[in-house]
């Protein structure tokens, strides 16, 4: 058999995001690393909510679910309980995911069924045109704002880590390489893998991400997570944090050794806490930078294995009674002619 | 001592809440089911778990009916009361027959529960039942029991707490009950604890036994088997019975089942008996919402499930968007409502069937799917077995309607052979040719394909779609046939079940009572009474609502007047008028939390038949 191409999981629908939407990004590099993963595109579910983003699963030649607003989670849920061979994969918004099925997305975590979500996050909402959302920053000027935001803004990462995600990422949908590395690492964790994507709404939040994305900013502006690696910035590196107790700072390379640095650990909850906590503009002098790549990774059971280990379990301890017995019950009298 | 005859007689224990009537009228529904009797019992509880104690608030009763003739109801006024305590008394004097029997727990009636019933200082509510004609018996259960388990070792309250035993075992005696089944109840029950159990059983004997040699009672009553048609048989809750037709199901179309549920009052029994069968296969969630627990249903049909959720009326309004996505997507999937008094939180743990407009209207758009009802707690099962075989032989939501009073009440019910149900076809896609999900059959029905199958690749979502290929359609042409065609799909699957037709009464009635769900043994009762004086009267009623049975409008022209008596303001009442206009609809309705009396529903048919021989 030939190897899968991106184009075994391309469909024959005309892509319809606004042209410049980071969505195609990231639509690329998911149809660029599907083939790479093992399973055939009739093992691979889609399933998303409402909003731009959830458009996505119309463009994959995958199965494909286009749910109702911030329930992708629960849907996604009920099929991988059903059916825990299939990989299964969420797209979500930060108004679909974090705002109307922010429930839904917390209950997803905690329970840890093994599937990916993929939150683009644009800090907007998109499809109605322009209203601020939970990742809004405070004091954003849109049509629902004219004043300013008086909301204070989620943390994504944050949020999922206290939920007690299993697998917490971030990556930018103008960093194709780093996504795919991201994209790949979430779909090898056993459990669900939240990876929050920086998505440029060109259209209603242009540049919202530019800090990161933007050539001249971004070497100051963005961290780049490797594991076993000291956190080191900079165009030459030049920068690094150290912890001091529980505390970040920034320090120069110059006064600084490598060794004295926070070397990243994807497994320590406590230092994962701590980076997603990085969160300030990375603006002025001992501003943090916003980390990038897989800030934490935990092995946990996942829940469909509980789930059909104790259906195993139960079936063994009592071996199938027949449908006549279930249906009679324990206590029977008879009734003569 | 005299024994009489009886053919039917309805008992009422009450107590407070922690009293364990429930428990009680639960054993004597069983024993008296196994002495052959046709049976229906009525569970009245509170909403709070533990109200305050001797309160009328925190009154739990348990009606049982039971007969040698068949038993449709659980029964009107009660014959006999049981009353722990004085809030009992002062809760269900009222719905005690003239002259009836009031067995009461004397330590019940002292100047505190008589205080924390509500009754006035001095008023003496015994004596006041006597002058009425009631004949009260008073026995100190509270004492005897405490004496009796003396060297029991329990405490004293412990020792009081099985005085439930004692009223269950006096009233044994009264209805020449066999002790036989509760003793082996208790012998499961309290295995593991060997003190508890030898106080119960000896308390059982001594309630039996005070009424052998206390000569208290001026009657027994003797009241025969009834000729049930020959089978096997078991008691069953409606909402036990329900479980169990969705179980029966799944395995008959070779399917699992999942069941994602969001504990709610009166729906939760559907889901604890549904995780007990993990054996076999069932896979049942608690979900942290009723929305995620309709979405992880869909999620589940997608994935080739028989899904399912239940709720009860608030639950049934956060599914509403979840149930329109099922239908834009046509997928398999049964929703039920156990019905409850609303709106809002309304009466939780009280019965009504107003939620039938939500069913088969409450949706955004045209969103049409199949509708019917469970008549009686033995219908349960039958009436979820269909649900189910809709559901997935016509892709087709189906909203299964119970309520409180049939999912908690219980009946005798025969049983079948799982060979004798009828084995349920989805249409599944086998891979014979290019899948194009919304390619439709003669009965508008679409082919099932699910995630795994080889080159069956394809999205669906809740965007409007091209018949045929399901790909995104804005096209006007094509919603307007795509809304045409999901009702004419919902339609046809009146061609799947019966015909309309009378159960009972003339074909050519003056009154026709036509109902649906719960009230049908009241309407029943009250239809076969008159039948037997030679009145005109007939009873018809309806599984399924929507779409209506063929052959209603013939059976409906045939009568003079039809009348719809239903528990909410006539919501069966105003589809009726809207589709069959030169109908004569009159109304009958019920708003109390309560079901029924077939009394009520006598006293009207009478009303309109004296009506119709003056017009």
């Amino acid at each position: 058999m030939n190897p899968l191409t991106a184009q075994d999981f391309t469909s024959d629908q005309d892509v319809r995001w606004c042209p410049g939407c980071g969505d195609y990004s990231i639509l690329k590099q998911v149809q660029t690393i599907l083939p790479e993963l093992g399973r055939s595109p009739s093992e691979t579910v889609f399933v998303s909510g409402i909003g731009c983003s959830s458009r996505f699963p119309y463009y994959l030649n995958t199965y494909g679910l286009h749910g109702i607003h911030g329930r992708a989670t629960s849907i996604a849920s009920g099929l991988k309980m059903l059916r825990p061979e299939l990989s299964v994969w969420v797209i979500t918004g930060d108004g679909d995911g974090l705002s109307i099925g922010g429930n839904q997305l917390i209950h997803l975590l905690r329970r840890n069924l093994d599937l990916q979500i993929l939150l683009f996050n644009n800090e907007i909402y998109g499809l109605t045109k322009g209203q601020f959302s939970p990742t809004s920053e405070m004091g954003k000027h849109t049509k629902s704002s004219p004043w300013g935001s008086i909301d204070h803004p989620f943390n994504p990462l944050a949020l999922a880590l206290g939920a007690d995600a299993t697998f917490v990422a971030r990556g930018l949908d103008r960093d194709p390489v780093h996504l795919r590395g991201v994209l790949k690492a979430a779909a090898a964790h056993r459990g669900s893998s939240l990876v929050e994507i920086y998505q440029n709404c060109n259209v209603f939040n242009d540049g919202a991400f530019e800090p990161y994305s933007d050539k001249k900013q971004r070497d100051l502006s963005r961290l780049m997570l490797e594991t076993g690696q000291p956190l080191r910035y900079g165009a030459e590196g030049e920068w690094g944090i150290a912890l001091d107790g529980l505390q970040p700072k920034v320090v120069s390379m110059a006064e600084y050794s490598p060794d004295d640095l926070w070397i990243h650990q994807p497994e320590d909850r406590t230092k994962a806490w701590i980076l997603s906590r990085f969160f300030d503009e990375p603006i002025g002098e001992n501003a943090l930078p916003r980390p990038f790549g897989v800030l934490y990774a935990e092995n946990r059971a996942i829940y469909e294995d509980l789930l059909h280990q104790q259906l195993r379990t139960a079936h063994e301890a009592s071996p199938k009674h027949s449908l006549d017995a279930l249906l009679a019950g324990n206590n029977t009298w008879s009734i003569e002619s | 001592m005299e024994t009489t005859d009886l053919l039917q007689a309805t008992v009422l224990f009450a107590g407070d809440s922690g009293d364990g009537m429930q428990l009680t009228g639960f054993q004597f529904s069983n024993t008296t089911a196994f002495q052959g009797n046709d049976l229906s019992t009525f569970p009245d509880f509170p909403a709070e778990i533990r109200a305050p104690a001797g309160t009328v608030s925190g009154v739990s009763g348990f009606k049982i009916h039971f007969g040698s003739v068949e038993i449709h109801t659980p029964g009107g006024e009660a014959d006999t009361l049981v009353a722990m305590n004085a809030a009992a008394l002062k809760k269900y004097l009222e719905e005690v027959k003239p002259r009836g029997l009031v067995v009461v727990n004397r330590g019940g009636f002292d100047a505190k529960n008589l205080h924390l019933a509500g009754y006035d200082d001095g008023a003496q509510p015994l004596e006041e039942a006597k002058a009425r004609g009631f004949e009260v018996i008073e026995v100190d259960m509270s004492r005897m029991v405490r004496e009796a388990l003396l060297d029991s070792g329990l405490g004293t309250r412990e020792a009081e707490r099985s005085k439930n035993m004692f009223a269950l075992g006096l009233v044994y005696w009264l209805y020449q009950r066999d002790l036989a089944p509760s003793e082996r109840f208790l012998q499961q029950r309290f295995h593991s604890k060997p003190e508890v159990l030898q106080a119960n059983l000896k308390v059982l004997k001594a309630g039996y036994h005070y009424g052998e040699t206390a000569e208290i009672f001026n009657h027994r009553y003797h009241i025969g088997p009834a000729a049930l048609p020959a089978g096997r048989y078991r008691n069953i809750t409606g909402n036990e019975g329900l479980a169990l037709g969705l179980i029966a199901a799944a395995e008959k179309a070779g399917l699992r089942l999942f069941y994602a549920g969001y504990p709610i009052t009166p729906a939760s029994d559907i889901l604890h008996e549904l995780s007990k069968h993990k054996e076999r296969g069932v896979m049942s969630f608690q979900a942290e919402d009723e929305i995620a627990a309709v979405t992880a249903a869909i999620g589940a049909a997608f994935g080739g499930g028989l899904a399912v959720t239940a709720t009860s009326g608030p639950g049934m309004a956060l599914k509403t968007e979840g149930i329109g996505l099922a239908i834009m997507l046509e997928l398999p999937l049964v929703i039920v409502n156990v019905q409850r008094g609303g709106p809002s939180t309304g009466l939780p743990t009280k019965t009504e069937q107003s939620d039938l407009f939500q069913a088969v209207y409450g949706r955004n758009g045209e969103a049409p799917l199949v509708v019917m009802a469970a008549q009686s707690p033995r219908d349960c099962f039958d009436a979820a077995y269909q649900a189910c075989t809709l559901a997935l032989e016509h892709m087709v939501p189906v909203i299964l309607l119970s309520d409180g009073y049939i999912g908690n009440g219980a009946e005798p019910w025969k049983f079948p052979a799982a060979e004798a149900l009828r084995p349920i076809m989805p249409p599944l896609f086998h891979g014979d040719s290019t899948y194009r999900p919304y390619e439709r059959d003669e009965n508008h029905v679409r082919t099932w394909a699910w995630p795994g199958q080889e080159g069956a690749q394809h999205r669906i979502g809740g965007l409007e779609k091209q018949d045929g290929s399901g790909n995104v359609s804005y096209d006007a042409d094509n919603h307007q046939h795509m809304v045409r065609i999901r009702a004419a799909k919902v339609a046809r699957v009146a061609e799947s079940m019966p015909e309309a037709r009378i159960e009972l009464g003339s074909e050519q009635p003056d009154v026709l009572v036509v109902g649906w769900g719960s009230t049908h043994g009241a309407i029943r009762t009250a239809v076969q009474h008159l039948v037997e004086t030679g009145a005109p009267v007939a009873q018809l009623h309806l599984r399924l609502i929507h779409p209506f049975p063929r052959g209603l409008e013939t059976v409906l022209a045939r009568a003079k007047t039809v009348l719809v008596p239903e528990l909410n303001l006539g919501q069966l009442l105003e589809m009726l008028k809207a589709a069959y206009p030169s109908v004569d609809f009159r109304p009958l309705h019920k708003v109390k939390g309560q079901p029924f009396l077939a009394s009520e529903i006598e006293a009207r048919i009478t009303e309109l038949l004296t009506e119709l021989a003056h017009a």
